[in-house]
């Protein structure tokens, strides 16, 4: 069982998502995580600002549980199931990271750059962590799904929007990380 | 009891997000680097299996758990908010490192700077609704 502390490898993980995919299929649910943040806005009261936001959020309960043990299960992957949280990125990545700035690449699950608490009394990162937030929620919202959403389950139902969306994904990726990131980093 | 059933699977998908890295920003760094087949891996295991699970289903019939008739609905037609939505969302992705699911795994994994990211998520979502009828579908 040693195996489980380790990182796991793709062919565990992929399988594990398509595990998930199955059995909320099974029980009469779809796969799609972002629709919660739209329920999120409707709990605090965006019904009264957009009709979009006017629906009965108790229909999406069972998704707010599917997140709350999201919380759950990253707490008991990071704390009861690793020893080693580093994420062991290809070298030429590394040095990539490395050269721009995150010293922090290859020692740690998160770079330390963007996501320790010393960020909250620095400006141009906490800009930078909403700005990417924003257009997350934003685009998820206007695509109408996510990476579960789209890629997985649009995709495993063979939705040609969902094959636009995730190549509209990866255009801005790569916009993201080829084009803007040496202006900002 | 269903409750617990959403929990559970909730929890699964937490722990294999966490486990399998999907949830790290270097993960997905990497990924839009082209350096690494992991995360390629992951998402074309997980639809090779889907493909044939969600085809499966539909081709025989099959129901659910609790006997009734399983519905994948269909997305809407078209083709500008997916592509303009898709881009909006990668530039966010790929900045943030994380997409709507494994922002709450790194809540449970102890990362509060993820609480930033989550509350601008579900800003840039409410702005979406009210922009809405104002951007090409």
């Amino acid at each position: 069982m040693n195996w489980i502390y380790e990182p796991w490898p793709w062919y565990i993980g992929g399988p594990m998502i398509a595990l998930i995919l199955f059995l909320l299929l099974m029980i009469g649910k779809n796969f799609g995580m972002s629709s919660n943040l739209r329920t999120l806005c409707t709990i605090c009261g965006a019904g009264n600002a957009s009709h979009f936001f006017k629906f009965d959020w108790k229909t999406q309960r069972w998704n707010l549980m599917v997140i709350l043990g999201a919380i759950i299960g990253g707490y008991i992957g990071a704390h009861f199931l690793s020893n080693n949280d580093a994420v062991a990125i290809d070298p030429t990545t590394l040095s990539e990271l490395q050269e721009m700035g995150f010293a922090s690449a290859g020692k740690a699950y998160l770079p330390l750059e963007l996501f320790d608490n010393a960020i909250f009394t620095k400006p141009k990162t906490l800009l930078l962590l909403s700005i990417g937030g924003l257009l997350v929620g934003f685009g998820a919202r206007y695509a109408g799904g996510c990476t579960s959403g789209h890629a997985i389950s649009g995709l495993s139902n063979l939705q040609r929007p969902s094959l636009i969306a995730v190549i509209g994904f990866f255009i801005g990726g790569l916009l993201m990380i080829h084009l803007i990131f040496p202006l900002l980093f | 009891m269903r409750t617990l059933i959403y929990l559970g699977i909730g929890i699964l998908f937490g722990i294999t997000m966490y486990k399998s890295e999907a949830a790290s920003w270097f993960r997905i760094y990497e990924m839009f680097s082209f350096d690494s087949f992991h995360m390629y891996g992951i998402i074309g295991s997980a639809l090779a299996i889907g493909i044939t699970i969600t085809q499966l289903i539909k081709r025989y019939n099959i129901s659910s758990f609790y006997g009734e008739k399983i519905h994948i609905i269909p997305k809407e037609k078209g083709w500008k908010r997916y592509l303009l939505g898709g881009i909006i969302f990668g530039l966010g992705w790929a900045l943030a490192g994380a997409c709507p699911g494994p922002m709450f795994t790194l809540i449970g994994a102890g990362f509060l700077p993820i609480f930033i990211v989550i509350i601008a998520a579900i800003v840039g979502t409410f702005l979406y609704g009210l922009l809405r009828n104002k951007l090409p579908h």
